[in-house]
Order: structure tokens, then C-alpha cells, then sequence
């Protein structure tokens, strides 16, 4: 679990997060919404440490962040998976040489049991023939696919994803996010989950935090959001005109 | 003010350099991996112009010596200074900002403007360490391609001096062993090594520190190679004043 208490932060004069607090369950898919330039990315990179607060505190399973030591704050990091927006992947390396990467800078084990945990990871994202491609071989779905496995093949215990279908088409989409899901409820990993994806809503949306101008303008899930009478949470879901035309049939009764 | 920033923010890249270790195993992989892209990569370029350049040198210093009172073994001995104490260790160096300073530069500038150095950062690697100290312990090596160099140079112009009949071999021979001071050899190779570090961490902060595109990596590296050029230049300035003058 993750708690968010009072977080503030800001760049300059520029006021970003206005005292954020939200608690992201074990187990759960937790999507943090919001319109470009609402904070969203500035709130994980604050939960991850690349920022600092001014003021708040983040929790991991109850200890504060900003109490832990250098040596502690490694450690954590070891524990944390992170999806980037675009993959991030080392184009140096194959795929299976970035999905090993941090096995071998974080174990000890033997390069036969670091293939096997590897050959074992890439088959659970369906990549079993592609381990000696190079990223630039590979198309984008299977290079987010490749993300992933990188970054659950430590065994984390916090997932944070990047707005993960960013560029990708409605389906290989569904199947990142249900990919993510599953892995969230298989490793019972506390996912984070960055996104502006309305199918990812519909998705896995079990548990959500919408970010409107730095604060925290609503909370719910996916059964919800569609639901919910709140002027800001529905001038942005229903801003796609998709959405839009589903609830004016709904409302006429088609 | 920025200049004077960015000296500061170079200074604490270098401590951070130094800072955690990335795992030993993984090091040696990456030096040797760096070796082979920074130093071996370089030799071709490098041993083509050495030899020419070292060619040059001899039949502009042939072509000049119409005084019969001046000793043909001069050619030699203009050829094996000039090479020695500036063509190899300064003129490579600037040609290898251009290569090697670009090329360190656009990488770790890709890396950054891909997330790649967020992905090691999040991990928990020392980022700085990971990508440049490999660099800076390959390049310990750099003064083996001046050397390499200096041979080369001096074997164009033995080849343009008594292929082109401009002196006899024996007497280009007691040209290039005339006057000869160790010490010479001495400086060339101190400045070697401290340009060896300005090659390695100039361009890597140009790249680490980058911000934006693609486009940003291409002007990241013009800056980088404008930027390490002039230090070399300056230091190559104050070395000699300290060391020779």
C-alpha cells in the first residue's frame, strides 16, 4: 500500500500538486486521471523520488519516505517496477538482455537461472520467440510488452505505469492494460497507473483519483465514474465524443 | 551567470561519477564495450590521418629549405617535433571531440530523451556511474592511440621525405634521433591524459544534461564538440606554458 498525505509541489511560482492525499491499495489497479497539465506525472515522480515534496509525506506499507536512508531508498527503488510512456527499453541490448537487466545488476543468481526467470517472464507477456530482437525489430505493443516484463521480472511490489497506452491502437491497448491487471492481481502488486485513456477506465479502473488543476477533484472507480453527478469529473469523461454520444443514447433509451 | 552554472553542475557530475558502484561484473563488461566504441573505433580514422598529415609535414618543411647551409635532417626533425609535441596529442584529440565527443554525447542524449536514464535512476542505479565512468576508465587508454599516432606520423613523413628523394634514409634517420629530450615525450603524454578526461566527461554532460527532442541531441553534440574543442585548446595552452616554457 501507498498513502499520499498533504502533498504539495511546486516549480518556481508555479503551484503543481495542492495537497494531494490518497491511499493506493495492494492488489488493486489504482489509475490516477486528469487532463494534460493536471499533475498527474508530477505526483508519480514525487511517489517515486526523482521529486521532492515541499510539503506531505508518501508511505510505503506505512514507513515515510523522507525518513528512509540513502541505502533504504535503493533498496525500494529494487522493489519498484516502472512502465515508461514509451517503453524505455536499452536500445543496445535485446529484448531478453533489457528484460535480465535488473537481475543482473540486483542478484546473484547464475546467468542459467537469471534465462529461466527470463525465458519464464517473457512468456507470461506472450514473447516467448522474440528474446533475441532488438527494440527497434519489434513494434510498439510488444516493445510495452517488453516494459513490463522488465519490470516485474525483479518481483516488485509496486507497479508504476506511465500512461502505458500512449501510441498504441484500441487494441493492443486492451491487451496492455488487461496485462497489467493481471499481473497486478497475480504478483498482488500496488499498481499506479497514470492515464487519459478512457478505455483504460472501463478497463481496470479499480480504484481512481481524479486530478484536477493539482487537487484532488474525485474518487471512485469504474462502475462510478459513469455514474457520478460531479460537473468536473463529467466535463472530462465525457469530453470524448464517443462517450459523449453513449450517454445520449442512454438517456433516449437505445 | 549560465556558464558559470553549468561549471558547477559539471564539477558535481564528476563527484557523482565517483559516487555508487555500479555492480563490478557489470562494469567490466561495459569498459571493455566501451573500449571497443570509443578507442579500437578510432584507429582507422586516426591512423589514416596521422600517417598523411605526418606526410604533409615533412614535404611542406622539404619544400621550404632552399638554404643550401640548412642540413636536410632537419626535415626529420621538424617532422618528429611538430608530431610529437603537438599534431598527435592536440590535433587528434580535437578530431577525436568531433568522433568520439559526438558520438558520447548523442548516445547518452538519446538515452535521456528516450526515458532510458529515468528507467536506470528508478531502478535504483547510479546513472552517472553506470554511463560514464566506463567511459572515463576506457579513454585511460586514449594515450596508446597518440602513441599509435606518433609512430604513424613519423612513418609518413620517413615515406614522403626519402620516397619523394627530398633526403637520404640515414639522414632522415639522424634527423629524428637529433636533439631528442625524453622529457618531450614526457609532456605530450600528460597532456594526453588530461585531455583523455576532458574527451570522456565534457560531451557525457552535454548529453546527460540535455533537455527536449531529438533535435536537442543534434545541437547538444555541435555544443559539445565546440565546447571540448576550446578546452583542449586552453589547456593545451596552459599545460605547455607550465611544463615548457
Amino acid at each position: 500500500m501507498i498513502e499520499v498525505k498533504g502533498l504539495h509541489k511546486s516549480f518556481g511560482e508555479e503551484h503543481i500538486l495542492k495537497g494531494i492525499d490518497f491511499v493506493f491499495d495492494t492488489g488493486k489497479t489504482n489509475l490516477v486521471i486528469g487532463q494534460s497539465g493536471s499533475g498527474k506525472s508530477v505526483l508519480m515522480k514525487c511517489m517515486l523520488g526523482l521529486f521532492t515534496p515541499e510539503k506531505g509525506t508518501i508511505e510505503y506499507d506505512g514507513k515515510a519516505y523522507s525518513t528512509f536512508t540513502d541505502e533504504q531508498k535503493r533498496e525500494l527503488r529494487q522493489e519498484i517496477g516502472m512502465l515508461f510512456q514509451g517503453g524505455a527499453l536499452f536500445d543496445s541490448m535485446t529484448v531478453e538482455e533489457n528484460v535480465m537487466f535488473p537481475l543482473r545488476m540486483f542478484t546473484k543468481k547464475r546467468k542459467r537461472e537469471l534465462k529461466e526467470r527470463v525465458d519464464e517472464v517473457l512468456e507470461r507477456v506472450n514473447l516467448n520467440d522474440s528474446g533475441k530482437k532488438y527494440p527497434a525489430e519489434i513494434s510498439g505493443g510488444m516493445q510495452k510488452r517488453v516494459a513490463i516484463a522488465r519490470a516485474i521480472v525483479n518481483r516488485p511490489k509496486y507497479l508504476f505505469c506511465d500512461e502505458p497506452n500512449s501510441g498504441l491502437d484500441p487494441h493492443t491497448a486492451t491487451v496492455i492494460d488487461n496485462l497489467i491487471h493481471e499481473l497486478t492481481v497475480e504478483y498482488d502488486i500496488t499498481t499506479v497507473v497514470i492515464t487519459h485513456d478512457m478505455n483504460s477506465l472501463l478497463e481496470i479502473g479499480e480504484k481512481i483519483a481524479f486530478l484536477k488543476d493539482g487537487v484532488l477533484a474525485w474518487t471512485g472507480d469504474k462502475s462510478q465514474i459513469f455514474k457520478t453527478d460531479d460537473q468536473t469529473v463529467t466535463d472530462f469523461v465525457y469530453s470524448s465524443d464517443l462517450f459523449k454520444k453513449v450517454k445520449e443514447a442512454q438517456r433516449q433509451g437505445l | 551567470m549560465k556558464y558559470l552554472q553549468s561549471i558547477g553542475e559539471y564539477f558535481l557530475m564528476l563527484k557523482g561519477i565517483f559516487g555508487r558502484m555500479t555492480k563490478r561484473s557489470v562494469l567490466s563488461n561495459l569498459i571493455f564495450k566501451e573500449i571497443d566504441e570509443l578507442i579500437i573505433g578510432s584507429l582507422g580514422i586516426v591512423a589514416f590521418l596521422s600517417f598523411f598529415i605526418g606526410a604533409v609535414v615533412a614535404l611542406q618543411t622539404a619544400l621550404n629549405l632552399n638554404n643550401p647551409l640548412i642540413p636536410k635532417s632537419l626535415i626529420a626533425f621538424a617532422a618528429r617535433q611538430s608530431i610529437i609535441l603537438e599534431f598527435s596529442p592536440t590535433f587528434i584529440s580535437i578530431i577525436m571531440a568531433g568522433k568520439v565527443g559526438s558520438f558520447i554525447t548523442s548516445s547518452i542524449g538519446s538515452m535521456r530523451v528516450t526515458e532510458q536514464i529515468d528507467a536506470l535512476e528508478v531502478m535504483g542505479i547510479n546513472s552517472l556511474n553506470y554511463l560514464v565512468f566506463p567511459k572515463i576508465i576506457a579513454m585511460l587508454t586514449y594515450p596508446f592511440v597518440i602513441a599509435i599516432s606518433m609512430f604513424l606520423g613519423i612513418l609518413g613523413a620517413y615515406t614522403a621525405a626519402v620516397m619523394g628523394g627530398f633526403v637520404a634514409p640515414d639522414i632522415f634517420v639522424q634527423g629524428l634521433q637529433e636533439d631528442f629530450d625524453a622529457y618531450h615525450l614526457f609532456y605530450a603524454f600528460f597532456k594526453t591524459f588530461l585531455f583523455a578526461m576532458i574527451l570522456a566527461t565534457i560531451p557525457s554532460y552535454h548529453g546527460y544534461y540535455m533537455k527536449g527532442g531529438s533535435l536537442e541531441v543534434g545541437k547538444a553534440s555541435t555544443t559539445s564538440f565546440v565546447w571540448t574543442s576550446v578546452v583542449i585548446i586552453i589547456t593545451n595552452y596552459i599545460v605547455t606554458q607550465l611544463l615548457l616554457s
